[in-house]
């Protein structure tokens, strides 16, 4: 087995409506795999599939090696948080995730030194319904590590928290990570997904737009060059020598935005200084997670 | 399924429900038993549907299970109320996929979360015959009521009988619950629709048109509890509750386990 997750022409149909559309992607084990996409291009649907919850309309799929079809055999493996987090409102944290552990056959032992990794340890005895939204989702990941997964699926495990708690589960993250656990991870925060995820999965209305490494998008993606030149009288013959060699060039913010690879800089500098253009500064920029997804996705 | 069943009695152990049912069963068997007692010798209707239950007959052997049945429809509508909340909510709290994460196979949750909940009615059943047996015994003085044929070999199996009838009853209300809240998924439809169906429409009906009594899925809950009436027999009312039950737990059971959970 090579890989966490691994599915062919996954597909789910409600009625008329094809919420996932003949997806196929597969993510290797021990890796961090982002999953993104607008809201409503079928996520969530996608997870629910894998574990268990919603039976597929066609297609197939492997958790841990195991098939989707029988999800008994490999989810005492897969710690989950899907949608959020959901508890009972009138039981405490650590009652919530002794039920938990009861139902999953877990050592009741693990209760308190989750609620101590995921910060709650002060907390683990109040009822759920006095908690906050960041509180709720610490819960959520406290719940999804029970079982020591091998693979931790996890929903918006962000939503709600403030910047400190977002690092903390970015660094709680890369830790499993470094263990050997496989994270399947869905987030709005492209940012926070660039920084952790070697691997993505990128959605858009039911479809699988990308699937494979990170970085392999990302290089994938135009640089841009940006020249500031000493004068600004000069920017406009900057744009005429960038257009003239075949690029696409504007002018944004007092300096020259050049569609082109880094590698053209130092032809775009010489070409400047023959022209008598002194450039005062000359960057080159790949375009980050998020404005990929926003080109890819056409959001 | 013994993991669902001890996970499933952590919540069910929660002293806002346990302690307010035991309470509530408690207060309800006071007051009824206190009634059958206390208007013993008025000469005036002191049980179910205005029933004279005179000081002669409590103070028979079957003296000692008035107070004990009397509220059994109540604690079956209890029973329902709790199967049906402790049910329909995991779909509006959305904690059923946490549970299906955790265990995946749909009908052990089922057995397990129904089993947990049969415990739950025995307890309900116990308390109610312990304060029913404690308030007729202290009452009986006061109601000039002899309780020597009370504790008799005879006396004693009538109550044991009685407490399997009344937990049965009970278990019967629970499981209508049950089903409703599968079917709904919504704690406040399911408990509305079964409390008003067998606390109101069905007693309307009864009362109106006699003959649908014995059809009456609450009438025959309750007839099992009472051990038989008159006018229906017990064989009948387990007859005809156990196929409504059997048949509306299978339908719910096979939904359950098919449907998609998307909340």
């Amino acid at each position: 087995m090579t890989t966490a997750i691994s599915v062919r022409d996954l597909t789910k149909i409600y009625g008329e409506r094809s919420a996932l559309s003949h997806a196929t992607f597969e993510v290797p084990l021990g890796t961090v795999c982002g999953f993104v996409g607008p809201n409503g291009s079928g996520k969530t649907t996608t997870i629910r599939m894998l574990l268990g919850l919603i039976t597929p309309s066609g297609g197939t799929g492997t958790v841990l090696g195991e098939n989707i079809t029988h999800p008994e055999r490999y989810l005492p493996r897969v710690g989950a948080m899907i949608e959020g987090p959901a508890f009972y409102p009138a039981l405490s944290g650590a009652e919530n995730l002794r039920v938990l552990a009861s139902l999953g056959g877990f050592p009741q032992e693990r209760v308190a030194s989750l609620l101590e990794k995921v910060g709650l340890a002060d907390r683990g005895g109040s009822k759920y319904k006095t908690y906050s939204l960041g509180m709720k989702q610490r819960l959520g990941i406290a719940a999804a590590l029970l079982p020591n997964p091998k693979l931790l699926v996890l929903d918006e495990p962000t939503n709600g928290l403030d910047p400190s708690g977002i690092q903390e589960i970015r660094n709680l993250i890369k830790d499993l990570a470094s263990d050997g656990t496989s994270v399947f991870v869905s987030s709005h925060l492209l940012s926070e997904l660039e920084q952790i995820s070697e691997y993505l999965v990128m959605l858009r209305e039911g479809e699988v737009l990308f699937s494979g490494r990170t970085q392999d998008l990302l290089a994938a993606q135009t640089a841009t060059l940006i020249a500031k030149p000493e004068f600004t009288v000069d920017l406009n013959k900057l744009v005429e020598i960038a257009t003239r060699h075949g690029h696409t060039a504007s002018v944004e913010g007092g300096a020259v935005h050049i569609v082109g690879d880094a590698d053209w800089g130092a032809t775009l500098n010489r070409l400047a200084f023959n022209a008598g253009i002194t450039l005062a500064e000359l960057t080159a920029t790949q375009p980050t997670l998020e404005e990929t997804f926003f080109e890819m996705t056409g959001e | 399924m013994f993991n669902v069943m001890k996970a499933e009695l952590r919540k069910l152990r929660r002293p806002t429900l346990l302690i307010s049912t035991i309470l509530v069963v408690a207060a309800l068997t006071a007051l009824f038993t206190s009634i059958v007692f206390l208007r013993a010798n008025s000469g005036q209707g002191n049980g179910q549907r205005g029933e004279i239950i005179s000081p002669a007959t409590l103070g028979s052997a079957t003296g000692l299970i008035y107070g004990f049945k009397i509220v059994s429809f109540f604690l079956g509508i209890t029973a329902l109320c709790v199967f049906a909340s402790q049910t329909a909510q995991e779909y509006s709290l959305g904690t059923l996929r946490n549970l299906l994460v955790r265990q995946p196979s749909r009908m052990k949750i089922l057995a397990g979360k129904y089993l947990s909940m049969i415990i739950f009615a025995i307890a309900l059943v116990v308390i109610d015959a312990i304060v029913a047996i404690a308030v007729s015994y202290s009452l009986a003085p006061h109601a000039k009521v002899t309780t020597s044929a009370w504790f008799t070999a005879s006396a004693l199996a009538l109550l044991g009988k009685t407490f399997i009838n009344v937990l049965l009853g009970t278990i019967a209300f629970g499981t209508f619950g049950m089903i409703l809240g599968l079917l709904f998924r919504s704690p406040i439809s399911s408990i509305a629709t079964g409390v008003i169906w067998s606390l109101i429409l069905e007693n309307i009906l009864a009362g109106v048109v006699s003959s649908t009594q014995k059809w009456l899925p609450g009438q025959n809950f309750d007839n099992v509890a009472q051990g038989g009436s008159l006018t229906v027999s017990y064989h009948w009312s387990m007859g005809i509750a156990a196929a409504y039950l059997i048949v509306g737990f299978s339908i719910v059971a096979v939904l359950f386990k098919r449907r998609d959970v998307a909340n």
